[in-house]
């Protein structure tokens, strides 16, 4: 008789499992990569285990996000994934409480004690194992070299969790300032821990036996170690089977027993080949090239715009040197006295761009001879500062002045440049020679080259390769535009229903142009961009994505064919066109003997505890990044400017409470920012002592992470959860933290709310911070619009609970916490007078930062307003000046108080020669998609530049410091021209 | 009170021919309603148009970071300007405008950019607003109207809610749509010809809907899971907001449950009196709320009573007993958005044996933030029986994900 076997197949975003079950015990199980041919890759497996299953009776149910498609298309039963898992633990690891498993773009957590909950990650794919495959390309190695670097890490930097397009903006700097391999390896990973904790456990705590599922927690030791020492489990308690990469399989093998089909083993494998010829339905796309003869006249058309190059080696005379150091690959130029290229390099920096430019220079010399003199330098890009103070290249400049630079050469009349290139995409519209309006996707790398390149090496292909297969496509798949982790999950589904490589790769190549378009540059139509563009960086030399870019816009764009090189050639001109009179560049000789180490430090001279990268270079040279300040740099301390965002920072923080038997904790955070000096002085008054949070930390946030409903709204409320954990901490038994619906009426409104987070925040710690039943948690819904209408409502709550509270102390209260938070009112407003002043009298520019106010949190600004200051800026306020220009007509509805402030300030830029406006958005502020574009339109009606800065968990200021570069730059370049004229 | 922006108004001139077009987001209900505004004079067109061209419109046209029913709505409206098939000199567009602390009041200004930008300024956009916050010369709403659009709005209820119930378990297929467009022709019959309705007709067309669907042959005998349904206003209802939520629950039998688009308007009605008693603001404005309330309430137990006297059907619960059934969660004073009519809903539906609950919202959403994936904890905590799924929707969210996540509850649902 023919035994009977059960059989699980796992068919996930990257991978196959096979497992088969014969009484009781799992006789085959197989695990293999399908790089999206699904459906071959399941039955090749199936034909693998012949030998072993060919005889049986099988009884079959396939899972895993991929399987679906399969499962319809051949009516095998199909078992969804986490119910897969949770039948594997039943059987297999009966003790778990809580299963954590991470697949290729799946994470799920299920807590089997107590309350039965199951979650698996939503719109976020952030934290799985395509992100660690991401990171790994990121680092240039493999996967297991990753796991292999983390074993040997020292230290671990704070490396954003949520999405890999952040954690990816923070990898990049740390690579590129020369952080250690091994240190960030292990970073990845912790990462990955975070984020499965805050994103899946949300409110719950991981505590028990804990069983550790999926390929990439069973591969990577490090990812264990991590989870290990995070969630502070011992050996007894963390498991990490051997079956674990299998173990959804098997679940759904357990599963097949409950089945009713029963298949020789020939059946199954013709249902299943059968499944894998069925056509898929799909959204199809036009193809991008309908004939080889279009493909050549659009070949032609761009062969045009190219520059003159001469051999270095031929060459006799002066040169100019380029560096473009971005964040994936470094570029250099030399061009010769006609601008002509005399030589040039492209290649990616592996992390290491100063062993690349080493290097190159050596080579350089040689070439050089005695024939050709390099008089200039210049250098660009992400690791500008790392590179000029290397290797004492002349000039450093920011990219999208390099960008301008270069583009202006090609196309005189540019008026748009578009820069896609690894991780990011610059795009800037030039307005009277100047740069003028600037989009970065510092929040979101969906269309960058990386992605592409990251899925074309998935699939094993060079993104060239990748990209060629598209061109012919008859059916580009239409994958719409959405954010890169939401594309592997569209590229999921487009490969479940059986889309090709080629309909993938054009799919993708339309996708990356239409993110680029409506999401970075929000263009309405071609007219929006531009009528001359540039279009460059390293992603448009593939001619896929071109032509997707000209078909979406419907216009002819021009591609130098240096697209790659714009920054360097841009730079090389900039040099040449600044002459310095003795180059500094390093000598042959000094190259020879050149070396360079890293080291890392936490820097002790002030409060912020930077963690200090050092480079050290020959000769005792140092080269120290990471730091927010000047200080660790030894540099003169300079003259300290006026800045509002520290000065009010320190008030609040500054405000004394008195002393009293009873204490009342209050979280500093949110609207506590501006409303402290009201609810100090009136818990004051009312003989309370008040205790106030910590100052926020990373180290807090983690704290109150675990809390977190979520995962979506924006930094300063996330924060909260961690003071309520540190008043807690502190001892204190009861927290006050009222519900405000309305903000305070300044009168420039059509209505005075707060925003609904800001709101109603204190509903949903009650509800999630399950510490705070043991506390006196008072959330009473307050209105300060109104005094006396205040005063009734304070003597309804704090009259009723504390008898010893008289209403004529409410009365008196009251006054008093309205009279200090005018004081505090005028004090900004004064402080803001006295800044302005002081720019005004020493020829400063302005920088008015306008934010919420509880922007000046150094935890949540991450010290941008050191930065600013550093490019010698001084700093106000939007509620030091918004009184001092009139409200100014908007087109929406300006109904929140915070927001109209912000308006008002803006008007008031546009009224002030020397004041640059500068927005500070918390990721994930819905409000603020309304008023950016506002802002926008009142700034740029006044002919000025409008800056938008998004802020995140991530401590990165590179992108923001791009950002106010270029501002700075356009600003010169425009006092320059009004000078000219 | 508005800024000094000019925006286009609607004048009485415009009433005579023009054609306002109405985003969708309850084809029953709305439908009901817009026969019910032809009888005023007013010509409104209901949107029913589809895929992913609206979506492009959207994107194309509001910001990124906008909440996705502006993106869907706007595009909707302006995918029907572009289409060709209205003359545009004769087109005007309305759009609601809650007047509350969440974004959706501004919509109307999004969707006003939008026109300007595609050169469509001269396109007057009609805000339906009940706060006063825009007015328009040529589209004014009586009390009387009001009166009779909330009768359109119950019976739109009634029929939607007996809809669900019996869609799952028909045995002809197709055959409770049929009973859809059987109730939805006779109704729209009697608001025609200038003729106003009167309370004891609204509740002769309850009879009638409740008679027409009980004809319906049904079949009880298979199992359904019922999952309800709540979340965000506009992703909650609208098919194209939530990718076809209901039919996708129906194709993994279940019967979805959805309360009325009535709840929602009460709710608001309500609001007006917890300002009054929280912060102490207008005596006047709430007492009028408070009538209000009281005399839609009673309309609702009407006709809960009559469907409880028909006997084959679950008739809603009280909106009353709900509203009282949320204080346990939240306070009554979160009133942004959806608000506490969010766990109010889905205490409901639990109080009511519906366990399984897909709590809708757009991405980011943050009225949300709070109200529902804020107090999913919570209502787990009072009603440990509770098995709720909080799916995102938003352009880019792939609709696999969103399908696994609820079968993912619904998987939890078995044991």
């Amino acid at each position: 008789m023919n035994s009977t076997t059960y059989l699980g197949i796992d068919i996930g975003s990257t991978t196959v499992k096979l497992v088969a079950v014969r009484d009781n015990t799992i006789i085959y199980k197989q695990y293999e990569r399908h790089f999206s041919k699904v459906r071959e890759k399941a039955c090749e497996m199936l034909r693998a285990a012949q030998n072993i299953i060919g005889q049986d009776n099988l009884y079959v149910a396939i899972t895993g996000s991929a399987g679906l498609g399969m499962a319809k298309a051949s009516s095998v039963d199909f078992v969804q994934e986490v119910f897969a898992t949770r039948k594997a633990v039943g059987v297999h690891v009966p003790s778990a409480d809580v299963v954590i498993e991470l697949g290729g773009e799946d994470a799920k957590i299920i807590f089997l004690t107590g309350q039965l909950e199951e979650r698996m990650n939503g719109s976020c794919a952030g934290g799985t194992g395509a992100f660690i495959d991401q990171m790994a390309v990121l680092l240039d190695v493999t996967p297991t070299e990753l796991d292999a670097l983390s074993q040997h890490a020292e230290r671990i930097y704070t490396i954003a969790s949520r999405c890999g397009v952040f954690a990816k903006s923070d990898i990049q700097p740390l690579l590129n300032e020369g952080a250690r391999k091994e240190d960030v390896a292990a970073s990845i990973f912790q990462a990955v821990v975070n984020q499965t904790l805050t994103g899946l456990a949300q409110g719950r705590q991981v505590i028990g036996d804990v069983l550790f599922l999926g390929g990439p927690l069973f591969f990577f030791k490090g990812l264990q170690q991590r989870f290990r020492e995070t969630l502070q489990l011992d050996d007894q308690h963390a498991h990490f089977p051997e079956l674990a990469p299998y173990a959804i399989a098997a679940g759904a093998a357990e599963y097949a027993r409950d089945t009713q089909t029963c298949y020789t083993y020939q059946d199954l494998l013709q249902t299943l080949e059968q499944a894998a010829n069925v056509p898929a339905v799909s959204n199809y796309l036009p193809p991008l090239f309908t004939s080889q003869e279009e493909y050549r006249a659009f070949s032609n058309r761009h062969s045009k715009h190219d520059v003159m190059t001469q051999n270095v080696t031929m060459y006799r005379g002066n040169a100019y040197l380029g560096i473009d150091c971005g964040s994936t690959t470094t570029k250099l130029v030399l061009i010769g006295e006609d601008n002509q290229i005399l030589y040039h390099h492209y290649s990616p920096n592996k992390g290491n761009p100063v062993d690349v430019i080493q290097e190159q220079l050596k080579k350089l010399y040689g070439l050089c001879g005695d024939r050709v003199h390099i008089l200039s330098s210049a250098v660009t890009g992400y690791g500008e500062a790392l590179i000029q103070n290397a290797f004492g290249i002349d000039h450093g400049l920011v990219e999208t002045v390099a960008h301008f630079r270069a583009a202006r050469h090609f196309c005189p009349e540019v008026d748009f440049i578009i820069d896609i290139g690894g991780q990011d995409i610059k795009c800037f519209k030039i307005r009277n020679n100047c740069i003028d309006n600037i989009f970065l996707n510092e929040a979101c790398s969906s269309g960058c080259g990386s992605f592409i390149e990251t899925f074309a090496r998935s699939m094993g292909y060079s993104i060239e390769e990748f990209c060629k297969l598209g061109l012919f496509s008859e059916h580009p798949i239409d994958l719409g535009s959405r954010c890169t982790v939401f594309m592997n999950s569209s590229v999921k589904q487009a490969q479940k229903d059986g889309a090709s490589i080629d309909m993938i790769s054009s799919g993708l190549s339309v996708s990356v142009v239409k993110n680029a378009l409506y999401k970075v540059i929000r263009a309405h139509s071609p007219d929006d961009l531009g009528k001359h563009i540039v279009v460059q960086g390293g992603t448009f030399l593939n001619d896929a994505i071109l032509r997707s870019f000209e078909q979406e816009i419907g216009r002819e764009v021009t591609r130098p064919a240096i697209s790659g090189l714009m920054g360097a050639y841009g730079a090389a001109l900039h040099a040449k066109d600044n002459c310095p009179e003795q180059t500094a560049l390093m000598l042959p000789e000094e190259l020879e003997h050149f070396s360079h180490s890293v080291s890392n430090v936490r820097c002790g001279l002030c409060t912020n505890h930077c963690s200090l990268t050092i480079n050290s270079f020959p000769g005792g040279r140092r080269f120290i990044s990471g730091n927010r300040c000047e200080r660790p740099l030894g540099k003169n301390k300079s003259v300290e400017l006026p800045d509002l965002y520290k000065w009010k920072y320190e008030y609040l923080r500054g405000l004394k409470s008195k002393s009293a038997s009873e204490k009342i904790g209050l979280p500093f955070g949110l609207n506590f920012y501006e409303l402290l000096p009201f609810w100090m002085t009136f818990l004051n008054e009312l003989d309370f002592e008040v205790v106030l949070s910590d100052p926020s930390s990373r180290e807090m946030y983690m704290h109150g992470q675990h809390s977190i409903p979520s995962d979506t709204v924006c930094y300063p409320a996330k924060l909260i959860h961690g003071h309520i954990d540190n008043l807690i901490k502190k001892g204190v038994s009861s927290i006050f933290y009222p519900c405000m619906t309305y903000n305070l009426d300044e009168g420039r409104a059509d209505n005075c709310y707060n925003c609904p987070v800001v709101a109603y925040y204190p509903e949903l710690l009650q509800a999630n911070v399950a510490e705070l039943q043991n506390i006196d948690f008072m959330m009473p819904y307050f209105e300060l619009k109104d005094q006396k209408r205040f005063q009734v409502q304070a003597t309804k709550f704090f009259y009723k609970k504390y008898s010893r509270i008289k209403k004529k102390d409410i009365r008196r209260a009251t006054e008093a916490a309205y009279r200090a938070l005018d004081n505090y009112y005028a004090a900004i407003r004064e402080q803001g007078r006295k800044a302005i002043a002081y720019a005004d009298a020493n020829g400063l520019e302005l920088a008015v930062i306008v934010g919420r106010p509880y922007h000046i949190d150094p935890e949540i600004n991450h010290g941008l307003n050191q930065m600013i200051a550093s490019y010698g800026m001084v700093i106000v306020t939007e509620d030091a000046v918004w009184n001092l220009a009139d409200k100014p007509d908007v087109h929406v509805l300006n109904q929140w108080t915070y927001h109209s402030r912000m308006y008002s300030a803006a008007n008031y830029v546009v009224h002030k020669p020397n004041a640059q406006l500068i927005q500070l958005v918390s990721f994930g502020c819905g409000i603020d998609a309304i008023t950016t574009d506002e802002i926008r339109s009142i700034i740029e009606s006044g002919g000025k530049i409008y800056t938008q800065l998004k802020i995140d968990e991530i401590n990165n200021l590179g992108a923001a410091k791009i950002r106010i570069r270029s501002m700075l730059a356009a600003i010169e370049e425009g006092k320059k021209l009004a000078k000219q004229q | 009170m508005q800024n000094s922006n000019n925006h286009v108004p609607f004048t009485a001139e415009m009433k005579k021919d023009y054609t306002i077009l109405v985003p969708n987001m309850l084809p029953i209900q709305f439908g009901l309603v817009l026969q019910i505004m032809k009888n005023y004079g007013y010509n409104m067109e209901l949107l029913t148009t589809d895929g992913p061209a609206i979506v492009d419109q959207g994107l194309k046209n509001v910001h990124n970071d906008t909440c996705y029913p502006a993106l869907l709505v706007i595009g909707q409206l302006m995918d029907a300007i572009e289409s060709g098939k209205y003359d545009t000199h004769k087109l005007a567009l309305i759009m609601s405008q809650t007047g509350g602390g969440c974004r959706a009041s501004n919509y109307i200004h999004l969707l006003r950019k939008a026109l300007e930008n595609n050169g469509y300024d001269y396109i007057p956009v009609i805000s339906l607003n009940f706060s006063g916050l825009e007015e328009n010369p040529g589209f004014q709403l009586t009390p009387q109207m009001l009166l009779q659009v909330a009768y359109g709005i119950m019976i739109g209820d009634l029929i939607m809610q007996i809809y669900n119930q019996c869609r799952p378990y028909e045995v002809i297929p197709g055959s409770s749509q049929k009973a859809v467009e059987i109730c939805m022709r006779t109704v729209a019959e009697r608001f025609t010809g200038n003729r106003l309705i009167r309370y004891s007709e609204v509740r002769r067309l309850y009879k009638f809907v409740l008679e027409a669907f009980g004809k319906l042959k049904l079949d009880h005998s298979k199992l359904k899971k019922r999952v309800g349904i709540v979340g965000e206003i506009y992703v909650k209802f609208s098919p194209l907001g939530n990718n076809h939520l209901e039919d996708f629950l129906i194709s993994e039998n279940c019967e979805p449950v959805l309360p009325g688009l009535m709840d929602f308007c009460l709710y608001s009605i309500y609001n007006g009196i917890v300002d009054h008693k929280l912060y102490g603001r207008s005596a006047k404005t709430a007492l009028r709320d408070q009538m209000l309330y009281r005399f839609v309430l009673g309309k609702q137990k009407d006709m809960i009573h009559m469907i409880e006297q028909h006997g084959k059907f679950r008739p809603p619960a009280p909106f009353d007993t709900i509203r009282k059934l949320s204080q346990e969660i939240i306070n009554p004073g979160v009133k942004m958005g959806e608000g506490w009519l969010l766990p109010a809903e889905m205490v409901e539906l639990i109080t009511e044996g519906v366990n399984n609950i897909v709590c809708a919202q757009p991405f980011g959403c943050l009225p949300n933030h709070i109200a529902g994936k804020g107090m999913v904890r919570k209502i787990r905590e009072h009603y440990p029986q509770a098995n709720i799924v909080s799916v995102d929707y938003d352009p880019s969210a792939s609709k696999i994900n969103q399908e696994n996540r609820i079968k993912l509850m619904l998987s939890s649902a078995e044991d």
